[in-house]
C-alpha cells in the first residue's frame, strides 16, 4: 500500500504498540501532526518541548514501556535536548522523533534549521537521519528495538519535511537484523561460578544494586538472592524500589546523602556484589578509599560500566534478572553472616536517619507524611536538589517504578512534567512530585497541560525560599556567602488557582498532613505550598572527594 | 604507548563523526587515522593509531568503540601478530651532483623518486614506522621541504 512518511511514521508507530504521545507541533512537522489529527493515537500537547522529553521519561520509567515525544526542527529539537540527555544518562528507553528542514534544505543555514542528528549524538544511544521515505519502517522497527534491549537509552530519528511527504510502499519489516548490535543476555557459566564461590566463602557481603535492577524486571530474583545469603542490600538512588525499602536487609541509599549504615557497610564488607550499577562518583566517594577490603563482583549490561572506576574481580556482563536467575541456581552453599548482620544492626541503631523537629515545619517531616498518608503506594517523582534527596530518604519504596528521578544528569524540572509523564501510563495510581520552590518553577507551564488533559498530579513544594542544595555547599563550604540562591518566588496558590488547579499552603506543622489528605482525595490536579525551615540541610553528608565513611551528620 | 586498532563499521553517512566524537569526547588524541571500503561496499574499515596511558584506557576505547551500534567489530593488532605500512610522500632538494647518494640511501629503504622537477624530488616510500623514521633521517642532509604521512594501516598475519 503506498504511505507518504508521516503515515508511515504513524502506522509503525501503532505496530510498536505506543499508545501515547507527548509533543509540540511547528512548522517541520506539519505533515506528521495532519495525520496526527485522525489518527485515534492519545497525543499530550505540552507547553514547552523539554516538558515532552521528560513526560515520555517519566512515562517510560512508570511503565517500563517506550515514552515517545516529538517537537519540530531547530529549537523544538534542541528543546528536547536536556530531557534526551537525562533519559541517556539514566538509561531510559525513549524515542524522540524530530522534524527536520527539506532535505535540500540541509546544511543551507535554513529557518529553524539546527544539526540535530549532530547535537544529540554523544546523548542518544543512537540517532537517525531519514533520507529516503523507504528507509523509514525499518528505521523505527530499529530505533524500538535499540531503545529497548541490553543497556537502555532514548534513540532520535530525525525526519526532514519532504520525507514526511514522500509516497511510497509501505513494507513493515518482519525482523529487525543489527550485525554491529547484539546485546549480551545470559552470564558467562565460568564467570558464574566464579562468582558463586566468591558468594559461598564472604563473610561479610554487600549487594549495591542500581536501576539496572528496574529496567531489567529483576526485583524478585534480588529478593530472593539477598534472603538466599542473607546479604544486606544498599540501593543507589537508581536503584530505589528495586529492593523493598521496609525489608529487614534493606540498607536504603548509599552515597554522599546516603545513610550511615549502607555507607559504613559497604566500607567494612568483604564482597560486593554489585548489580546494575556504575559506581558514580556521588556513590563511591574518594574511589582509591573505597571498600578497601572487598572483592567485587560487578554484574551489569554494558561492558563499558565494568572496570570503568574501580577494579573488579569477577565481571559478569549480561541482564541482571538472567544473571541473578543463573546465581542463585549455582549458589548451594550459604555462608555465614550472623556477626556480619549484627554488626550492621548495630550501626543501624547508633547512626539512624533523623532530623531535630520542631520551629518551622521540617522538610523530612513532609516526606514522612506523604508517606503515611499513601500507604507507601504512591509513585514519588522529584526534582534535584534537597527535595530529592529528603524523597529518597523518608519515603520508603517498597516496588520497582515507584521512585522516578533525575540521577544521572541531575535535572532541575525533570519532576513535575515527569510526573505528568507517569500519570498518563499509570492513572489509577497517585503521582506526586516532590519538588522544590526553585525546580518547580523551571517546567511549571505543564500546568496548563496537565489541568486541560485531567491529568491530576499533586505537586509537594518544599518552598524554603532557596536554591536549597547548593545553598548547603554555600554554608558548609564557602562561608556562609549565599551567592545568588536566594529565591523570590510567586504566590504558588494563586499561580495554581490561575491555571485552575487547586493551590493549598501549610505554614505550620499541623496544617501539613490535612493538606496532605485535601490534596489526595480532589479530583486535580494540587500545588501544596509547604512553607519548610529555610535553612535545613539535608544529613547525612559526605563532602566531595572524601571516603563515604567520613560524613558529617550536623546533629552533633 | 602507541596502539593500532582496527574497527569495521556500517560505511553510512555519520559513522565518522560518531567515532571520532567518542575520542574527543573523551580527550583521547587520535594519533592517525585511514579509512576506505571494504570489498564489500557496505562496510568500512577504520585504522585508527591512538595513545593510551595505561591497558585500562584502551580497555575503554575498545568497549566504547564496540558500544557503537554501527561498529561491527573491534581488532586491536596490540598483541596480535599483524603486519602494519605507512605511506609518505617526502620532497627534498635535489641536484644532479647528488644523484647516487640520493640513490643508494633509496635503495637501501626500498623508496623512489616518483617525480623530479627542477631542483626538487618527491620521494615516496611504504613501510613500517621506524624505517620510514630512519628514510627521513637520511634525508635530512638533502634538505626536506615537505612531507606528507597517510595513516597507518594494519592487516592480522592469520
Amino acid at each position: 500500500m503506498k504511505m507518504n512518511g508521516a503515515q508511515i511514521l504513524i502506522e509503525c508507530l501503532k505496530r510498536e504498540g505506543v499508545e501515547v504521545m507527548f509533543g509540540y507541533p511547528g512548522g517541520q512537522v506539519l505533515p506528521i501532526f495532519d495525520k496526527l489529527y485522525d489518527a485515534n493515537l492519545k497525543f499530550i500537547l505540552v507547553r514547552h518541548e523539554q516538558g515532552a522529553a521528560h513526560a515520555a521519561d517519566g512515562y517510560s520509567r512508570a511503565t517500563g514501556k517506550v515514552g515517545v515525544c516529538i517537537a519540530t526542527s531547530g529549537p523544538g529539537a534542541t528543546n528536547l535536548t536536556t530531557g534526551i540527555a537525562n533519559a541517556y544518562m539514566d538509561s531510559i528507553p525513549m524515542i524522540a522523533i524530530t522534524g527536520q528542514v527539506k532535505t535540500f534544505l540541509i546544511g543551507n543555514d535554513a529557518f529553524q534549521e539546527a544539526d540535530v542528528t549532530g547535537v544529540t549524538r554523544p546523548i542518544t544511544k543512537h540517532n537517525y537521519l531519514v533520507k529516503d521515505a523507504r528507509d523509514l519502517a525499518r528505521i523505527i522497527r530499529e530505533a524500538f528495538y535499540i531503545t529497548s534491549t541490553g543497556r537502555p537509552g532514548p534513540v532520535l530519528i530525525d525526519i526532514p519535511s519532504d520525507v514526511q511527504l514522500q509516497e511510497v510502499e509501505f513494507i513493515w519489516p518482519q525482523e529487525v537484523k543489527i550485525r554491529g548490535y547484539n546485546p549480551t543476555c545470559f552470564g558467562h557459566p565460568g564467570q558464574i561460578k566464579k562468582a558463586a564461590k566468591l558468594i559461598t566463602q564472604a563473610k561479610k557481603p554487600i549487594i549495591y544494586s542500581g536501576g539496572g535492577i528496574i529496567s531489567s524486571a529483576a526485583h524478585h530474583e534480588l529478593k530472593e538472592l539477598a534472603e538466599k545469603i542473607q546479604a544486606p542490600v544498599a540501593m543507589t538512588l537508581m536503584g530505589l524500589g528495586g529492593f523493598p525499602g521496609t525489608h529487614g536487609l534493606a540498607l536504603g541509599m548509599l552515597g554522599m546523602h546516603g545513610t550511615a549504615f549502607a555507607n559504613h557497610a559497604i566500607m567494612e564488607a568483604d564482597l560486593i556484589i554489585a548489580v546494575g550499577a556504575r559506581f558514580d562518583d556521588r556513590v563511591t566517594g574518594r574511589l582509591d578509599a573505597f571498600a578497601p577490603n572487598a572483592k567485587i563482583i560487578h554484574i551489569d549490561i554494558d561492558p563499558t560500566s565494568i572496570s570503568k572506576n574501580v577494579k573488579v574481580d569477577v565481571p559478569i556482563v549480561g541482564d541482571a534478572k538472567n544473571i541473578l536467575g543463573q546465581l542463585l541456581e549455582e549458589i548451594e552453599k550459604v555462608p555465614d553472616v550472623g556477626d556480619w548482620l549484627k554488626t550492621i544492626e548495630g550501626w543501624k541503631r547508633k547512626h539512624p536517619l533523623t532530623y531535630k523537629d520542631g520551629g518551622k515545619i521540617k522538610p523530612q517531616y513532609v516526606i514522612e507524611q506523604l508517606y503515611e498518608a499513601t500507604k507507601a503506594d504512591a509513585i514519588i517523582t522529584t526534582e534535584v536538589g534537597q527535595n530529592q534527596m529528603w524523597a529518597c530518604q523518608w519515603y520508603k519504596y517498597d516496588h520497582p517504578r515507584t521512585f522516578l528521578s533525575s540521577g544521572g544528569l541531575g535535572t532541575m524540572g525533570f519532576g513535575f512534567p515527569a510526573a505528568m509523564g507517569a500519570k498518563v501510563g499509570c492513572p489509577q495510581k497517585q503521582v506526586i512530585d516532590i519538588a522544590g520552590d526553585g525546580s518547580i518553577q523551571m517546567n511549571i507551564q505543564e500546568l496548563a497541560t496537565c489541568v486541560c488533559n485531567k491529568i491530576n498530579v499533586k505537586v509537594a513544594i518544599l518552598n524554603n525560599g532557596y536554591l536549597g542544595m547548593v545553598r548547603q555547599w554555600q554554608e558548609l563550604f564557602y562561608k556562609k556567602r549565599y551567592s545568588h540562591t536566594r529565591l523570590y518566588n510567586p504566590d504558588f496558590v494563586k499561580l495554581a488557582e490561575s491555571y485552575g488547579a487547586l493551590g493549598l499552603r501549610a505554614t505550620k506543622k499541623e496544617e501539613v498532613r490535612p493538606a496532605i489528605e485535601k490534596a489526595l482525595t480532589t479530583e486535580n490536579v494540587v500545588f501544596i505550598d509547604f512553607h519548610v525551615e529555610p535553612e535545613e540541610n539535608v544529613y547525612p553528608m559526605v563532602p566531595a572527594g572524601e571516603a563515604i565513611n567520613r560524613m558529617i551528620d550536623g546533629l552533633a | 604507548m602507541r596502539h593500532t586498532i582496527s574497527v569495521l563499521v556500517e560505511n553510512k553517512f555519520g559513522v565518522l563523526a560518531r567515532i571520532a566524537g567518542l575520542f574527543s569526547a573523551r580527550g583521547y588524541n587520535i594519533a592517525s587515522l585511514a579509512v576506505s571500503e571494504t570489498m564489500d561496499p557496505a562496510t568500512s574499515y577504520m585504522t585508527i593509531v591512538v595513545e593510551a596511558k595505561d591497558e585500562n584506557i584502551l580497555e575503554q576505547i575498545k568497549k566504547q568503540l564496540n558500544r557503537l551500534i554501527d561498529v561491527i567489530s573491534v581488532t586491536d593488532f596490540t598483541k596480535k601478530e599483524h603486519v602494519d605500512r605507512e605511506l609518505i610522500l617526502v620532497k627534498v632538494n635535489y641536484s644532479p651532483r647528488e644523484k647516487n647518494k640520493l640513490e643508494n640511501i633509496l635503495n637501501k629503504y626500498i623508496a623512489k623518486i616518483i617525480q623530479h622537477k627542477g631542483d626538487t624530488a618527491i620521494i615516496e616510500m611504504v613501510g613500517e614506522q621506524e624505517q620510514i623514521k630512519q628514510l627521513l633521517e637520511a634525508l635530512n642532509q638533502f634538505g626536506i621541504k615537505e612531507l606528507i604521512k597517510t595513516g597507518r594501516i594494519a592487516m592480522a598475519s592469520q
